[in-house]
């Protein structure tokens, strides 16, 4: 078992190459994801705090 | 028609009905991807395990030039319509764009080192990928240099259309020109040359890629349409401000009492 996830994880002897481009993609790809998420959250949230401010008035 | 959908308001409420599926849809299909990717393809009989670098290289590569080609076609539309919705999506597909484009630029170099025994050469297919990258950060950067939104996406999207000749120099760059990367394996006349084992994980992830794509600029035009609105808010309690607490007419210069 282990040895199958050791074996699974050396890549044939390309390790260093196929994690790290996989790596890359997750980070870029789920970093533009977190940062678009963060940016809408937020954008609604002072939307929200303008909306009742006028509503309060 | 065209305008029915473009309608701000309309694309609100029907993106934030598709986006949870969307979004959902991507995870999935990414998720399948992956493990096909991962798990199911098989070793290539003359790269080894390193052709697994492949299932995000090319679905990368596929949708760095599918996001140029939707910015440019919404530019053209903000340019000729003066769509505003137009302008947003262009906008918001750019950082997206990039972002596959530099996936695709990384993981090649990852792939290049152990199969052609270089992390870059300067042949047609990569250099036409570099400049890609350029030009989207070119357009990033002109977008936002201008203090009027409207008056960046015109600069901007000037800019997406002239580079837009870069879309068939990519494409076509391994036939033109005696490039070290391979030929078209997938889209190319007669059918693909890559096993079935093989291109049903590509497919697969690139369903996932596109779908995230789809995700992703469905957020960010929202993010833009609440940004735009803010905007039109903070103006109006602006106007009514004067009224509530006067400003001093002038600014005095001198040293702190």
């Amino acid at each position: 078992m282990i040895d199958r996830a050791a074996e699974f994880l050396a890549m044939g002897g390309y390790a260093r190459f196929v994690w790290p481009a996989y790596g890359v993609a997750l980070v870029v790809l789920g970093g533009l994801a977190i940062e678009s998420v963060v940016a809408y959250r937020r954008s609604r949230r002072e939307l929200e705090r303008l909306d009742r401010g006028r509503a309060a008035r | 028609m065209m305008h029915r959908f473009a309608n701000p308001a309309r694309f609100m409420r029907l993106s934030a009905a598709l986006l949870p599926w969307c979004a959902a849809l991507a995870v999935l299909t990414i998720g399948a991807g992956l493990a096909l990717a991962l798990f199911e393809a098989p070793a290539d009989y003359q790269q080894g395990e390193a052709v697994r670098i492949m299932y995000v290289h090319v679905p990368s590569a596929w949708m760095a030039t599918f996001v140029y080609a939707v910015m440019a076609g919404a530019s053209a539309v903000g340019l000729i319509w003066r769509h505003p919705l137009a302008e947003i999506a262009a906008r918001a597909a750019a950082p997206l764009g990039a972002g596959f484009t530099l996936v695709c630029l990384v993981t090649g170099s990852l792939w290049g080192e152990p199969m052609w025994g270089t992390w870059w050469v300067w042949d047609a297919r990569l250099t036409s990928v570099l400049v890609l990258f350029f030009l989207y950060l070119g357009y990033i950067a002109l977008v936002n240099a201008f203090d009027e939104p409207t008056r960046g996406a015109r600069a901007g999207a000037v800019l997406a259309l002239v580079g837009i000749v870069n879309l068939p120099i990519i494409k076509f760059s391994v036939d033109w020109w005696n490039t070290l990367h391979q030929p078209a394996s997938v889209f190319r006349l007669g059918g693909p040359t890559i096993a079935a084992s093989m291109l049903w994980p590509l497919l697969v992830m690139s369903v996932g890629f596109m779908l995230l794509f789809a995700a992703l600029l469905m957020v960010r035009m929202r993010t833009a349409l609440i940004a735009a609105r803010l905007r039109a808010l903070q103006m109006l309690a602006s106007e009514d401000e004067p009224r509530a607490a006067p400003r001093p007419q002038r600014a005095s210069l001198g040293p702190a009492q």
